[in-house]
């Protein structure tokens, strides 16, 4: 119930915030459809394609929800929510329910753009697709949610998000194949969410192929998602100092 | 209903360190219940985090706080304790309504608590307006009203009424006196000692020390003062190693 509220009061605060709105949802749209151009090569493209879809849903939650955990903690409203009935899970599952609905949002309009006007061939199933989407916003919105807790400002909290996502990209085997990395590389490509989720996206968007490596990315980004949540919830005490 | 000799707040050895400095050195003292107290002081004597340590949101060192009977922080006090921070705990990117409502129902208040806690403090006209775009005393009485919403036996203020007109001062004091006539205890701070006067009992906090705690009558008589602030000079003075 007040999880629900809780999703509620944040989808309001986003509608009364069109320019935060118009990045979560236009951003990775207009992103795409460059990327189209630049590129002017459809084959090369609908490589790229799955990538840019993990990767924004992720992307764009980790920075939105750092920023407005971060915002509840300077502002005293999670001291207030501290000190109420609201149990912490309440919070971290409010932020997750809304913005994973903002995700579908996200997720839905670049997929028509793409699949329409980019003709991005999808030769996965649609579901597939949006279920990865989905989970990397979900994993995006967890470790934001845990990134804020060490920041002590907005400046700060955005600083994290290169460090959190330019390691995943470079290892994640978008720009090098992960079988090709030296091995060292490969260890620490193969604890970091993102791997499974770019090589999810891949399997439902290019071969279509949704057999047992796919339930397992699946499973990984899936018990990061939920792992991410239970450090989240670690860090919003009851009491601070 | 307790037997009224229970006090609302029992506060015994309060020690509390922030940063690397103990800001509050043994605190012990009560609060009646059905009253207005006071807790009073200069800017940085500790009142904000003495009372975060009562609502149960600050690490503390050593000490009993007991609130309404049990250990403050405990998940039944959260209900019935009404808590405005001293810095106005607002979503600025919500109306003050859709704020009400929100917190309304994390408390389980009813549907019709947050037009009930506009009106109290004479908010009714700004509803609808973005938290942001409310100045310094709106945002402040926003707050409080949020404080007030369900039905708290136990109302503690962190100077809600900073920068407030003198005219909504009174209100808002008669609003608490209205509420302690009903049996709600009130805990409110404040750095102005002319609003002590309103108070039943009053805390004078220095530095982490209690200067004194008595009615404002019986520190008017011991200081031999007729104005509060000398008497709060008064018991400084008092105090200094001659
Ligand atoms: N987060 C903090 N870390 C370290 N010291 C703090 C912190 N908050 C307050 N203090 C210090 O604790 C003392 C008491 O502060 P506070 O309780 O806010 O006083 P008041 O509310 O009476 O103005 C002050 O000396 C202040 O500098
Ligand atoms: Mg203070």
């Amino acid at each position: 119930m007040i999880t629900i509220a809780t999703a509620r009061r944040i989808l309001a605060q986003l509608r009364n915030d069109p320019r935060t709105i118009a990045l979560m949802v236009l951003v990775p749209s207009l992103i795409m459809i460059l990327l189209y151009y630049v590129i002017d090569n459809e084959p090369v493209f609908a490589q790229w394609a799955p990538a840019l879809l993990s990767i924004f849903p992720f992307l764009v939650m980790f920075l939105v929800t750092s920023i407005a955990t971060l915002r509840e903690r300077t502002s005293g409203t999670l001291e207030r929510l501290m000190a109420s009935p609201l149990r912490q899970l309440d919070l971290l599952l409010g932020y997750g329910l809304a913005f994973g609905a903002a995700a579908v949002l996200q997720v839905a309009l670049a997929l028509t753009v793409s699949l329409t006007w980019l003709g991005l061939d999808l030769r996965g199933e649609l579901w597939a697709l949006v279920l990865v989407a989905l989970l990397n916003s979900l994993l995006g919105t967890a470790l934001g949610l845990f990134c804020s807790a060490f920041a002590r400002s907005e400046f700060q909290a955005v600083q994290f998000m290169p460090l959190v996502m330019i390691p995943q990209l470079l290892l994640g085997g978008i720009i090098v194949p992960r079988d090709q990395m030296a091995t060292v590389l490969e260890w620490i490509s193969n604890v970091l969410p993102m791997s499974y989720a770019l090589e999810a996206m891949k399997l439902a968007v290019i071969s279509g192929d949704l057999g047992s490596d796919f339930w397992r990315d699946i499973a990984v980004v899936a018990g990061s998602v939920v792992l991410a949540l239970v450090l989240g919830a670690a860090t919003l005490k009851r009491r601070t100092p | 209903m307790m037997s009224s000799a229970e006090p609302a707040i029992a506060v015994t050895g309060l020690r509390v360190v922030r940063g690397a400095r103990e800001v509050l050195h043994g605190l012990s003292f009560e609060v009646p219940k059905g009253q207005i107290t006071g807790l009073l002081g200069p800017s940085g004597c500790g009142k904000t985090t003495l009372i975060r340590s009562i609502v149960g949101v600050q690490v503390v060192a050593g000490g009993e706080v007991t609130v309404l009977g049990r250990p403050a922080g405990s998940a039944e006090l959260r209900r019935l304790i009404g808590y405005s921070t001293q810095n106005p705990a607002i979503y600025r990117d919500l109306s003050v309504m859709e704020n009400l409502r929100y917190f309304a129902a994390v408390l389980g208040a009813p549907k019709t608590d947050p037009a009930r806690v506009l009106e109290e403090v004479g908010l009714e006209g700004h509803a609808n307006q973005l938290g942001g775009t409310l100045s310094g005393g709106q945002l402040s009485r926003a707050s409080l009203a949020v404080s007030l919403l369900g039905a708290p036996q136990l109302l503690v203020l962190d100077e809600p009424t900073v920068g407030l007109d003198p005219v909504l001062r009174k209100e808002l004091w008669e609003l608490f006196q209205g509420l302690a006539d009903r049996g709600v205890t009130i805990l409110v701070s404040s750095h102005v000692m002319d609003e002590a006067a309103r108070c039943q009992r009053l805390i004078m906090l220095r530095e982490g020390d209690i200067l004194a705690d008595d009615s404002p009558e019986g520190l008017r008589a011991r200081t031999d003062t007729a104005d509060l602030e000398q008497a709060f000079l008064r018991l400084i003075e008092e105090r200094q190693p001659a």
